[in-house]
């Protein structure tokens, strides 16, 4: 016998109200839970995710779709832009780094870019087997790419036109794999990279039938005869290349004033368009922050409305009971420990109500990130732990300790004499 | 021993006062507190239970002036001294017989002797009670129950407030035996305050408040 099993009995014979009361907080601490696992999980996704990349120069046209496509591989290009109008960027000497992209196909959903290794050192990507893409038509998996879609280094695979499945399929040209990556915890683990002729052969034959594949090959030979200059993009192409495009590029700023001008000078040609990452991250926030905050709202709503439901449990189950404290109180307990023992029972109430409410979104989290593979390739995972949680936990339980305040200074204040003699 | 020395009591916010009349009780020995409703025999039942502090006057108990205690002494002198009974058998539904008793040592800050639990429900004849809830029990089982929880801590008081008013005669002889009887058994002095003249053949040592001075 203890304050502890009298008020766990107390909260045992009245099953149902228990049960509602210890529900309803805990529904409103699961939606918080499930909010700050994905939020928290996100957030720090996407800014991993645009690190190390400044600005990204796209084709005209909507600056987050300019960095949901090229930096979160999950929306389609805004369109090509012209090799030789990114090389001009590319040479400003605000520009540290220059990255081009060639996106179009994918594989299973998973996206083939066509770019070259210094993308992959921008997520510090590492090899788990085999080698790095070298020659026409070899790709190196991301790490979810391979889990996936189950391809082993050798295996072949046709790529197909989109992101979507039941593209169009380019069977002429297969993919061979070379090269499988460790898990970056990044977008890297959701592509497939090759390098950039690789994606214009494949496109070549398949959109430009008139022209056949040796177009390439005339006009490298054409530029031999002249002197060859590479372009400082891709160093097979000759700079200045007028036919070849790009869909897009990421710049690395050298200081900060390329913050300021860059965007200006790529903004000021009318075919392309820069975006920043930072920037365009932040405006997604703000758009998802919206949604984020009205569920937070529901959220809270529950939670008040459980701390009602308690102090209301609690009050009424009092009026019932001035008895039985008054009882306890003849058999030798101490106002403080009839007081303890109602703040016992609301704390017991929203302890048990967040405890329950926080598994529950983790268990939910959980089974979403195991279910469904979209949220599978985020990342998102149940497993983790923020210290926040504890700042959930700590409140609810003071939630249960101010609902329970009431009835239990009442209880406290309660005259044994007058209501044993007042039957 | 119960010792009451020129004991007067004022009810809160009345000008209604009760002076009781001097008498003392020696230990191990039954009185009987008679008087109609409203005499004051509940009022003088609850401040010699130390459930009432507002009085003037001496209360002895065991030769311990109860108005020499702080609140939380008094809670605990209680809960060691004094075994209440009330009219209404009021236990603990939420909890199991087992539990109501043991529920007595442990507010008073006694350990829990699991073995005096069984001895005493044995005594009642409620063994088989031990896990049943209160609700399955009948209102004379519920009643030893009561009496089982007043006695288990084995005080050396125990005050009964009209545990026979609502019964019939032959109950109300099984009551009072079962009182006299378990109060002899642990040596404890009996005070019982009521208006049931049915008592007075029982309990010879009579203090009767309607003819206070």
């Amino acid at each position: 016998m203890s304050l502890l099993t009298l008020v766990w009995n107390y909260l045992k014979a009245r099953p149902l109200n228990t049960a509602i009361n210890i529900l309803l907080l805990s529904l409103g601490i699961a939606v918080i839970t499930i909010l700050l696992l994905f939020s928290q999980q996100l957030e720090k996704k996407i800014t991993e995710n645009a690190k190390g990349i400044d600005l990204v120069v796209g084709a005209k046209g909507s600056p987050l779709q300019i960095i949901l496509c090229n930096i979160f591989h999950i929306d389609f290009p805004t369109g090509n832009i012209k090799l030789f109008e990114a090389e001009r960027i590319a040479k400003n000497r605000l520009v540290k780094k220059a990255i081009p992209l060639a996106l179009g196909d994918s594989y299973n959903t998973y996206r083939i870019i066509g770019t070259n290794r210094a993308y992959a050192e921008l997520y510090h990507g590492e090899l788990a087997a085999g080698a790095w893409w070298n020659e026409d038509l070899q790709v190196t998996l991301g790490a979810k790419v391979a889990e996936l879609t189950r391809l082993k280094l050798g295996d072949h695979f046709a790529s197909a036109h989109g992101l979507s499945e039941g593209g169009h399929a380019h069977e002429e040209h297969q993919y061979v794999v070379v090269g499988i990556l460790k898990p970056s915890n990044s977008v890297l683990d959701n592509v497939i990279l090759t390098n950039i002729e690789s994606v214009w052969k494949v496109h070549e034959e398949h959109g430009e039938e008139e022209e056949d594949g040796h177009e390439t090959h005339g006009e490298e030979e054409h530029a031999h005869g002249t002197t060859f200059i590479p372009s400082p993009l891709i160093p097979t192409v000759a700079k200045g290349d007028s036919t070849k495009e790009i869909t897009a590029m990421l710049l690395q700023y050298r200081s900060p004033m390329g913050a300021i001008q860059l965007p200006r000078i790529v903004n000021a040609q009318s075919s392309l368009q820069a975006a920043s990452p930072a920037f365009e991250t932040a405006r997604l926030f703000s758009i998802l922050g919206v949604g984020v905050d009205i569920l937070m709202g529901f959220a809270y709503v529950l939670i008040i409305i459980s701390g009602l439901s308690i102090f209301i449990a609690l009050y009424n189950s009092l009026k019932e009971r001035r008895y039985d404290l008054a009882i306890m109180r003849s058999m030798g307990a101490t106002r403080t420990k009839v007081f303890i023992s109602i703040l016992l029972e609301g704390g017991f109430l929203t302890l048990a109500g967040s405890v329950l409410g926080l598994l529950a979104g983790h268990g939910a989290v959980m089974l979403l990130a195991g279910m469904a593979e979209q949220a599978q390739r985020t990342g998102i995972s149940g497993w983790v732990f923020y210290p926040q949680e504890w700042i959930i936990l700590v409140g609810s339980l003071l939630l249960g300790l101010v609902c329970a305040m009431i009835p239990a200074i009442q209880a406290y204040r309660t005259d044994i004499s007058k209501v044993l003699a007042g039957h | 021993m119960i010792s009451v020395r020129n004991l007067s009591y004022q009810y809160d916010g009345t000008s209604r006062a009760i002076q009781f009349q001097d008498f003392s009780i020696p230990q191990g020995e039954h009185g009987l507190l008679l008087g109609e409703s409203g005499s004051g025999k509940t009022t003088l039942l609850h401040i010699i239970g130390g459930l009432l502090r507002q009085y003037h006057g001496t209360v002895s108990i065991q030769d311990t002036a109860l108005s020499a205690l702080s609140e939380a002494a008094l809670d605990n002198f209680r809960g060691r001294q004094i075994g209440f009974i009330f009219q209404r058998n009021h236990l603990i539904s939420a909890l199991t017989v087992e539990k109501n008793l043991a529920l007595s040592p442990y507010l008073a800050g006694l350990p829990i002797d699991a073995a005096r639990i069984d001895q005493v429900l044995a005594s009642l004849g409620l063994q088989e009670k031990k896990k049943s809830r209160i609700s399955e029990l009948s209102h004379g089982q519920a009643q030893r129950v009561a009496i089982a929880r007043a006695v288990l801590n084995k005080p050396s008081i125990i005050l009964a407030d009209e545990p026979t008013s609502a019964l019939d005669d032959k109950n109300c002889e099984r009551v009072i035996s079962l009182l006299t009887d378990v109060a002899r058994q642990n040596g404890a002095t009996l005070l019982v305050a009521t208006h049931d003249q049915r008592l007075k053949d029982r309990i010879s040592n009579r203090i009767d408040l309607t003819t206070a001075p």
